[in-house]
């Protein structure tokens, strides 16, 4: 469903990314694990428009051409981003804040589907709709940031390292999720550092170093890969 | 963020009252009342517009006179050759012309360079004008003989503050308010949010030129004699910004507040002290910057919520502090 080939993206002379290749189906959970300054974050604001891709780049959404489209449209086409630190406006109702992810045209009819699946999937959100995003915790408020990108139906969606700041009680939750919003058929890529609970969610993994992918298999594989382990895990091959 | 909600119709009957009333002002008081009534409507619509656009967006704007100059010629031009409506109609259509062409050319500037372009704009439409008069016409300074009053003009300016004070009113409550409200905020999480951030922009951009050119077309009569200088001069486009920042121009009536105690200090620092009347702006608007930095409204809100309401999200923060790194 989301093609990407050849992404190659670089910030004045410093090239954050070098043709970086990978693909995410229909109902799969695609997790990208990196150190900080791998090009993670990179990947996820290229393909969503929000910095530019260099020539060569193709990204692909279901047969739909997203290369250079401006941001806007790229949530049009299907594709919504969950940014690191969220995004979300602390003065605003929870409401406010999932209707502001219902402005894509493509989401203003469904609006009304769309909020009682939001509301289907993190249930907490129901009794905290009129409250300003501030008052709730570092958990609920990614919930919501999360509903908010949902709220444009998007075919595929990207979330930045969504489990920074939480407890492991609170990532377990929001992984069950991510794992329930993929039975609906959405597509999910994460980017995360937390390798040992993503993966126990994930389909596939890639290993993303300096800009470039340095390697990919099932969760399953990676999870008992030995380099993975040493640099992810915290299981220091001795 | 639907407009026919009950709480709509109260606070537009009472504005259409007030308005009513103020209708009536010509019979009550003398034409140097009526004077002073024009320049505080004049500059209300102003600033009003002004913060229509820049309140939410937060993009300072010096451009307003272009747009109050370009209406001020039309009329200079076209006044006695069309009818007072039909050059309202071609000076509110060249306004929207010269808008969208600075708006899709300039909005993707940010911060300072934005405020720069608007100045230098100026300076390039009065010199543009200058050029062609010079050089085309021959004639440096036009006339303007019509047939309006000073009441004419006053209920004109009025009636165009109602329309613009409703514009804004049911604007707070649409969909492209709200958009514009999330970009002035966050602009990435504006944009991955579907928005087409250009676009929002530039629609309010030229809403706001709109009014800006149809005040300069409405009271360009009062003058009677109009040249470049006259027409663009740049002094304008800083006193809206003061009444704006001085009122607030963040809340819709907010502006409103600045405008009248500035205009009756401006008419009393441009009677006493003609000659240093720039010193003296400068002065005032340092004062409300450093003083008021919130504007009038600010204040009220602060004393009246201990909590500050803003918008900021934590992209917004972690965008900055990654743009401090870099």
């Amino acid at each position: 469903m989301l093609d990407i080939k050849n992404l190659s993206v670089s910030y004045g002379k410093h090239a954050a990314l070098r043709d970086v290749s990978l693909t995410v189906d229909r109902g799969e959970i695609v997790v990208m694990l990196g150190a900080n300054g791998a090009g993670k974050s990179s990947l996820l604001k290229a393909c969503a428009g929000l910095v530019a891709a260099q020539d060569g780049t193709r990204i692909n959404l279901s047969g739909a051409e997203l290369t250079d489209l401006s941001a806007h449209k790229i949530v049009e086409a299907g594709l919504a981003l969950v940014p690191e630190g969220r995004g979300i406006f602390g003065e605003l109702t929870v409401r406010e804040n999932l209707e502001l992810g219902a402005f894509a045209k493509r989401a203003r009819a469904s609006e009304k589907q769309n909020l009682d699946r939001v509301i289907g999937l993190f249930p907490k959100l129901a009794e905290r709709l009129g409250q300003a995003a501030r008052t709730m915790s570092g958990g609920e408020q990614q919930m919501v940031a999360i509903g908010r990108a949902l709220m444009s139906n998007p075919d595929i969606l990207l979330l930045d390292e969504p489990s920074l700041g939480l407890s492991p009680i609170m990532t377990g939750d929001l992984f069950k999720a991510l794992a329930a919003i993929r039975t609906t058929g959405v597509g999910v890529l994460l980017v995360e550092q937390n390798a040992h609970q993503s993966l126990a969610i994930s389909d596939r993994g890639y290993l993303i170093e300096n800009g470039a992918i340095t390697g990919q298999d099932t969760a399953r594989a990676l999870q008992s890969d030995p380099a993975v382990q040493k640099a992810f895990l915290g299981l220091g091959a001795a | 963020m639907s407009i026919l909600k009950p709480d709509f119709i109260k606070p537009v009957a009472i504005g259409a009252v007030i308005f009513a009333a103020l209708a009536f002002l010509p019979s009550l008081v003398d034409s140097y009342y009526m004077s002073l009534a024009i320049s505080v409507v004049s500059f209300a619509v102003l600033a009003t517009a002004w913060s229509m656009f820049s309140g939410p967006t937060r993009y300072i704007s010096l451009a307003t006179v272009v747009f109050f100059g370009i209406g001020a010629y039309t009329v200079a031009v076209l006044g006695e050759v069309l009818a007072f409506p039909l050059v309202l109609l071609c000076a509110g259509l060249a306004g929207t012309v010269v808008a969208l062409l600075v708006g899709f050319s300039t909005l993707r500037l940010a911060g300072v360079y934005f405020v720069i372009f608007t100045f230098g704009l100026t300076e390039l439409v009065r010199q543009v004008v200058s050029w062609y008069e010079v050089n085309v016409t021959r004639e440096m300074g036009r006339y303007v003989f019509l047939d309006i009053t000073q009441n004419d003009i006053y209920w004109q300016l009025l009636a165009l503050f109602a329309v613009l004070l409703l514009t804004g009113f049911v604007l707070g409550r649409s969909r492209l308010g709200f958009a514009l409200r999330i970009i002035g905020e966050d602009e990435t999480v504006a944009k991955h949010c579907g928005i087409d951030v250009t676009r929002v922009k530039v629609a309010l951009f030229v809403l706001s030129a709109l009014f800006m050119t149809l005040t300069g077309a409405i009271i360009a009569p009062r003058w009677t004699y109009i040249d470049p200088v006259i027409a663009f001069n740049p002094m304008l486009s800083f006193q809206v910004v003061i009444m704006a920042l001085l009122g607030g121009p963040r809340r819709l009536l907010g502006p409103l507040l600045g405008v009248i105690p500035l205009t009756l200090l401006f008419e009393v620092l441009t009677a006493s002290f003609p000659n240093h009347f720039s010193i003296l702006l400068g002065c005032v608007f340092m004062v409300i910057v450093y003083l008021l930095p919130g504007g009038v409204v600010g204040l009220y809100e602060k004393y009246r919520a201990p909590k500050k309401r803003t918008l900021s999200t934590d992209t917004e923060t972690t965008r900055k502090s990654e743009e401090k790194t870099a």
